[in-house]
């Protein structure tokens, strides 16, 4: 009897691993993840006030020293948000005039689906899953953001439930950019959980700590990016290179807290994307 | 037996939604609850290595469905991890007190370590330093989870009347 259950988890095990995301392995875990759905979304709503309780006297302990950072923040965003509005005008109104024809652009050509994450898997796997799926438009790739920045892209989906791939997973790559300088890089996973590493940054690029790193969109024809440009991910917090090594060791700090993810939003967008011919 | 495996199934479906839902994210010093495992081998001491195995299964195989997960991977796991702690229940471990304790902290180490192995095999991501890191914690906060779950399990799933064989010697 177990040696036959045995049996039969490893045969599962390699035609899961087999099929990929299709076939009937595929319909049966989504039949498996439409059953659990409403259970996990009652018990998601009863542990929440739990954790909001324990988040709360948690963040008691850091709350004057990151009060004090955040006015200063505040009032450096302030003046930067000025800035930014009168050079998006003249931008916009530029583009006017030039009859300009761009890709889909973030947030202004994206329809939000807000969800919330119903699951999480193990402490293996940087992946979630979340309570929305084709039914509402979301498809495989389709990024998923906070309000902070961006979140990770859909990775199987099911008409009622997605599994989200976080940018923290080892197989996570997204092309950005620096904010500042411009200078284009490959961010993936870091050493420690929830850090991440600013890769293929050249030399020369004059990246410094503090820059602000955003999605760089598409930028090559060989390798398009899933994810449209101008997606906050977080701010640089060392910079670092060798003598022998070719690119920069750029460490980044997400905006997005990956420990405490809750609600998210799926970017749906209707308008085409541009492709090469 | 049919009332016992009703019971169990019911008790290990609201484990696996709560594993999922709420203790999969929740990160104490580092370390990480194991809800079902915990449940799966209190279950499979109260009744056996075949019930602990075919409940391992089961669970195991609603976990993988709800995470997208590779289907069969905690099916292994928690089908061999329930069939020993059957077998140490039905043997060794038989009416002593820290059964369930001893049980949990040897599952637990070798289930991290057996997890590890097979995503390593599999060709997944398999952190094995954060693993090893967490490990101490995560065996800690199973032990404190076995205490309540134990006593709950005991009340639902009775423990058997042990049948004692009279020996006679010939001669």
């Amino acid at each position: 009897m177990v040696g036959v259950l045995v049996l039969l988890s490893l045969v599962l095990i390699t035609i899961s691993f087999r099929s990929g995301s299709g076939g009937a392995v595929h319909r049966v875990e989504g039949a498996g993840a439409t059953v659990l759905r409403p259970f996990e979304v009652a018990a998601e709503r009863v542990a929440r006030p739990f954790r909001d309780v324990y988040g709360y006297f948690a963040g008691l302990v850091h709350v004057k020293r990151e009060n004090s950072r955040l006015k200063q923040q505040v009032n450096e965003l302030r003046q930067q948000a000025l800035q930014g509005q009168s050079a998006q005008e003249q931008n916009r109104a530029l583009r006017d005039q030039l009859k300009f024809v761009d890709s889909p652009l973030f947030p202004a050509d994206y329809a939000p689906v807000n969800t919330r994450i119903i699951s999480w898997a193990s402490e293996f796997e940087q992946q979630v899953v979340i309570a929305a799926g084709s039914d509402s438009g979301i498809n495989q790739d389709t990024p998923i953001v906070t309000r902070d920045g961006l979140v990770g892209r859909v990775t199987e989906v099911t008409g009622s439930a997605a599994q989200v791939t976080l940018l923290t997973d080892e197989n996570s790559a997204v092309p950005v950019r620096d904010q500042k300088t411009d200078a284009v890089g490959l961010l993936r996973h870091g050493q420690s959980e929830g850090s991440l590493l600013l890769d293929f940054v050249r030399k020369e690029a004059n990246v410094q700590v503090g820059d602000v790193i955003v999605t760089a969109g598409t930028r090559s024809k060989q390798y398009p990016s899933l994810f449209p440009g101008g997606i906050l991910i977080g701010v640089v917090t060392s910079v670092g290179q060798s003598d022998t090594a070719l690119y920069k060791q750029i460490q980044i700090d997400p905006y997005v807290d990956f420990s405490a993810l809750d609600a998210v939003t799926a970017l749906i967008t209707h308008k085409r994307t541009p492709k090469a011919p | 037996m049919p009332a016992d495996a009703a019971k169990a199934a019911g008790l290990l479906f609201l484990v696996v939604v709560i594993q999922l839902s709420v203790m999969a994210n929740v990160d104490i010093l580092g370390g990480h609850p194991n809800f079902l495992l915990v449940t799966l081998v209190c279950v499979s001491l109260l009744r056996g290595a075949v019930f602990g195995a075919v409940a391992g299964f089961c669970a195991g195989l609603l976990a993988d469905t709800g995470v997208f997960g590779t289907l069969g991977f905690t099916a292994l796991l928690l089908t061999v991890a329930g069939y020993w702690t059957g077998r140490y229940g039905e043997t060794t471990g038989r009416d002593r007190a820290h059964a369930p304790v001893l049980s949990i902290a040897v599952i637990t180490v070798l289930y991290q370590i057996s997890a590890l192995v097979l995503r390593y095999m599999l060709g997944e991501p398999a952190p094995a330093h954060h693993i090893f890191g967490a490990l101490g914690p995560t065996v800690l906060l199973n032990l404190i989870l076995t205490v309540p779950v134990y006593a709950l399990t005991r009340r639902l799933l009775r423990p058997r009347e042990w049948v004692t064989r009279e020996v006679r010697l010939l001669g």
